[in-house]
């Protein structure tokens, strides 16, 4: 089994660590560094509960190798949630009720980070396709909606423009 | 110290802040050193006879420590054990975690690999050689029941495990020849539970017995039933349930991943971890739902309901697991729901099929029943050409009768469906919805409207031990909680329930923050942990509030009494004239002397000065077993949207008006009825899991398996009655299942509703744009210019 080296920036700090070339991005950040907060709720990208902020644009540590975030710009909830970034958002969903076992919440919560990077005054119907690439079981979704939707309103309202180098995602070609 | 009442604030949860930053504990975040990896072999065959299966490519591989057979576990793994046994002939069969001479469905687990990495131990998968003999697929449970049919159990001599009959009045007589009948067979689809947390167990020595961490709804119940199939000793075992995501009944289980890693960690005396991936667990934890259910009902000229006679057949899937054949019984006390009848007849057979065993998901029998009952009056309106409602005004048990002993021998203690439905018409705008659809209907349009009504009750808050003994349940329906005053005031309360999303550490709080008058932030609730909370029934049936939401009431009231006396010693008073409010005791009368609840507390540690005869503790349990059922209620009105050319449904609008008696906390109660709606909506229109001819499960990924996403749901409007319940001092009903068994009559009933008038009368489920569009096709493909132009019309 050929091992590779992979250097990166995880939560802000340069990671380099030598990995199996076969190893999957969500174990790599499960196992080898110790950030559970990234579930694998499905293993084949269609839960969302591993979702994570590569380079801005929300990604699916589930398909991806380790070895593909070299170089990478690599953010976990455990790091939007220390760099404060996400506070009101975090916020507006405990208040929402938008989370009941919590199991598929990092994956919502950094899928809408990417969301709200962008700025601007989402409509609820925008806000529900910008999210049904996550599933929960427990919600029925409408606390988590609400919650993202006033987290935008908020934002908007005290005039917050898309953050610098994140959120530019969205509008390149994807790949 | 007096503040406002807790129970019935919107608490934020306490749970909240560890799961949206993502430092929570699920069991597969474990890492123990030294810890293997288990992953096991599983059957690509439905049915077949092992004729030779050899790990020996597998042993001595670089990371492999071990691999086993079901042959070599077989003197020690037991049978996974059925705790329901319905009937006294009941068939069960036995059930060996690993197979060890024939499998009987998809993804059982034939051989296992042990690896010190979970990598390692799903490549070794590969090397081991398997041998089998195909055996015939049993899939159809009418043709499994036929003369001559092949046997998925054949040393069984039937593909049939029980019938369990009920009667009730004369039902020959209410079908006479001057009754009017409505008679329809409806297919409950098999359904995937699919908690978002896969399941996962890790098992660590320890000493001379074993902690077990598992992804399970029933730590108290796995350790009894892992000791009574292991015989491993059961004060050897300690159970945690340590955060666990979502089960809505799919963790109401004893797997055979557990067993088998607890024997695994037994011989190799090291820690072993198993998680299963999203295709494993959609083939192998078990599924729900399943029944073919023949069901009539009858009724007077003028829309009196007369009788009921339901006949199932409830699939088991290949094997009885924990409550598999008792699911479908706890459909059959209701059936009759909401209204009153003269005569009512059920009979159950439980049949042995080559699929994944089901077993409880989130209303567990109810669903069906309900699904049944509200679909049946919906077609005996047209049948009698009344407008639904008013049918069912007619026949349900007005808020005056209560208390009301049913047909089925249930004794609604409480209820007022009048003020319900009276909240959701006016929510919901019905009268000028009904407009819009006559217009719709005038002009053709392509995009027709339906309203779907669902006036529903269930029973909740299980069980009764007395009656779960006559149902033949292997055990009773208590639940336990103690209360732990520490020197400082600050309260542990531990509850035998074990919530896995509910919200318990939150409402739990307030319940013992107003019994005991300290603040909701000094609490903190323990749960999950058979060491911690050695006592409990676990989490299911929406109990945990009516049953051990009571017992921690009752835990509270017997500190205070403790308090009460150490009190008065301290204010040199009797214990009759003292007084307890906000958690201060005074004086009757006086608003000094007084001492705090924390002082006593405090003086209750020191001891220095307590009265003769009292003990230097007010720690206090309490075991609450119920005396009846509790029975939430509730209306549910739908708007659906169906376009007659594609068969796509839309959801234009949904209400739900539920009574689940007082509510401790709103939010959580709404988070609650939101998710319940969201997964009976998914069964009426999105979900189905479909084996193939052969038996593969076709539906085994959640690409191919469709949960719906927010894109796919409305907006719920929602709101409540209330009367509270006379079986618990809470006044609580329950709530986990409300939605789901209320929502999927309601949607069908508006699908139904809005193609009635091209002769449909049936649309089966999942109602997808292919399954609605034949029904237009196979109808005829017109509309009808007479033919039911909407019920009342």
């Amino acid at each position: 089994m050929s091992d590779v080296r992979v250097a990166l920036r995880v939560n802000g700090r340069a990671v380099e660590a030598t990995v199996p070339a076969r190893l999957g991005l969500a174990d790599f950040l499960r196992d080898r560094l110790g950030l559970t907060g990234t579930h694998l709720g499905c293993e084949h990208g269609v839960c969302g509960a591993c979702t994570v902020l590569l380079d801005g644009i929300a990604v699916r540590a589930c398909l991806m190798f380790a070895a593909q975030a070299e170089g990478g710009d690599l953010w976990t909830i455990e790091g939007l949630h220390a760099d404060g970034r996400i506070a009101d958002l975090q916020e507006a969903m405990a208040r929402h009720h938008g989370l009941q076992c919590g199991f598929c919440t990092p994956g919502f919560l950094v899928t809408a980070a990417e969301l709200l990077a962008e700025g601007g005054r989402p409509s609820e119907q925008e806000v529900r396709e910008a999210l049904s690439g996550n599933v929960c079981r427990c919600t029925g979704y409408q606390g988590i909606v609400s919650a993202v939707l006033e987290t935008a309103r908020h934002r908007a309202d005290r005039g917050d423009g898309p953050r610098d180098g994140e959120g530019a995602g969205r509008s390149l070609p994807a790949g | 110290m007096t503040t406002a009442p807790e129970v019935g604030r919107d608490r934020r949860r306490k749970e909240d802040a560890r799961l949206i930053t993502g430092r929570t504990n699920w069991t597969d975040n474990i890492q123990l050193p030294g810890m293997l990896y288990v992953a096991f072999l599983r059957s690509p065959m439905a049915h077949a006879r092992i004729r030779n299966v050899d790990v020996s490519g597998v042993l001595g591989q670089d990371g492999v420590v071990a691999a086993y057979t079901g042959a070599d576990l077989a003197a020690e793994q037991g049978s996974l054990p059925c705790a329901w046994p319905v009937t006294e002939d009941i068939v069960i069969p036995d059930h060996p975690p690993m197979a060890v001479d024939e499998v009987r469905y998809v993804g059982e687990a034939v051989a296992c690999v042990v690896a010190t990495d979970r990598y390692v131990a799903a490549d070794m998968l590969e090397l081991i050689e398997i041998d089998y003999e195909p055996l015939p697929p049993v899939l159809d449970m009418e043709a499994a029941l036929a003369e001559g049919a092949s046997l998925v159990h054949s040393d069984k001599g039937t593909n049939a495990s029980f019938t369990w009959p009920f009667s009730a009045g004369d039902v020959d007589a209410a079908f006479g020849d001057d009754a009017v009948v409505v008679s329809r067979r409806y297919v409950q689809q098999r359904l995937i539970p699919a908690a978002m947390e896969p399941r996962s167990v890790v098992v660590a020595p320890e000493g001379d017995g074993y902690t077990m961490w598992s992804a399970t709804q029933i730590p108290h119940v796995l350790r009894l039933m892992l000791a009574m199939v292991t015989g491993i000793a059961e004060h050897q075992l300690r159970v945690v349930a340590p955060d666990v995501g979502g089960g809505f009944g799919s963790k109401l289980q004893v797997t055979a991943e557990e067993v088998i890693t607890l024997l695994l960690a037994k011989r190799l005396r090291k820690p072993v971890k198993w998680t299963e991936g999203r295709t494993e667990g959609i083939q192998t934890t078990h599924h729900g739902r399943d029944q073919i259910q023949k069901v009539a009902l009858a009724a007077d000229r003028d829309g009196r309901f007369r009788g009921l006679k339901i006949e199932l057949l409830a699939d088991m899937g290949a094997y009885l697991m924990l409550v598999t054949p008792g699911v479908p019984l706890l459909g059959a006390f209701m059936f009759p729901a909401i209204y009153k009848f003269d005569a009512y007849s059920f009979t159950c057979t439980g049949v042995f099929t080559t699929k994944m065993p089901t077993d409880a998901y989130r209303g567990a029998g109810r669903p069906e029943a309900t699904y049944a009952i509200e679909r049946l009056v919906d077609e005996m309106a047209v049948e009698l050409r009344m407008d639904p409602m008013e049918l069912r005004r007619r026949n349900w048990i007005k808020h005056e009768e209560f208390p009301y002993t049913t047909i089925a021998t249930l004794t609604y203690d409480t209820g007022n469906y009048e003020a319900a439905t009276e909240k959701a018409l006016q929510l919901f705008g019905y009268d000028k919805l009904r407009a819009e659809q006559a217009d719709r209907r005038e002009r053709g349009d392509a995009v027709q409207l339906g309203i779907g009504i669902s006036t529903f009750t269930e029973m909740c808050g299980l069980a009764p031990s007395r009656i779960l003994g006559q149902l033949a349940y292997g055990a009773g329906g208590w639940e336990s909680a103690s209360v732990r005053m520490l020197p400082t005031g600050k309260v542990e309360v531990v509850t035998g329930s074990s919530a896995h999303g509910q919200g318990h550490e939150t409402a739990w709080s307030q319940i013992a923050a107003d019994q005991l008058g300290v603040p909701f932030e000094d609490v903190t609730v323990l749960h999950g942990d058979t060491r911690v909370s050695p006592k409990g029934m676990d989490t299911y049936g929406s109990r945990s509030l009516a049953v051990g939401g009571t017992a921690l009431v009752q835990a509270c009231d017997r500190v205070v009494d403790k308090a009460k006396r150490i009190a008065a010693h301290m204010l040199e008073a009797s214990e009759e004239d003292i007084e307890f409010e906000g958690g201060t005791f005074r004086v009757r009368g006086t608003p000094e002397p007084a001492t705090t609840i924390q002082e006593v507390a405090l003086a209750t540690f020191a001891a220095h000065d307590l009265p003769e005869g009292v003990e230097a503790s007010l720690d206090s349990d309490a075991t609450f077993d119920p005396e009846n059922f509790s029975y939430p209620h509730g209306t549910h009105l739908c708007a659906a949207e169906v376009d007659t050319e594609t068969g796509m449904v839309k959801l234009r609008s949904y209400v739900a008006v539920d009574d689940v008696g007082v509510v401790i906390n709103p939010l959580i109660v709404e988070g609650q009825v939101h998710g319940g709606l969201a997964q009976g909506i998914a069964q009426a229109l999105y979900e189905e899991a479909v084996y193939d001819s052969e038996g593969n499960l076709l539906t085994s990924t959640l690409a191919d398996y469709l949960i719906p996403s927010a894109a796919d749901l409305p907006e719920f409007v929602t709101d409540r009655t209330e009367t509270p319940s006379t079986t618990n001092p809470l006044g609580v009903k329950g709530v986990g299942e409300a939605g789901t068994i209320a929502s999927t009559p309601a949607v069908v009933n508006a699908v139904v509703d809005a193609i009635r008038q091209f002769g449909v009368n049936d649309v089966p489920m999942p109602c997808s744009p292919e399954h609605v569009w034949r029904a237009i096709q196979e109808a005829g493909g017109e509309p009808a210019t007479t033919l039911g132009r909407g019920p009342g019309r």
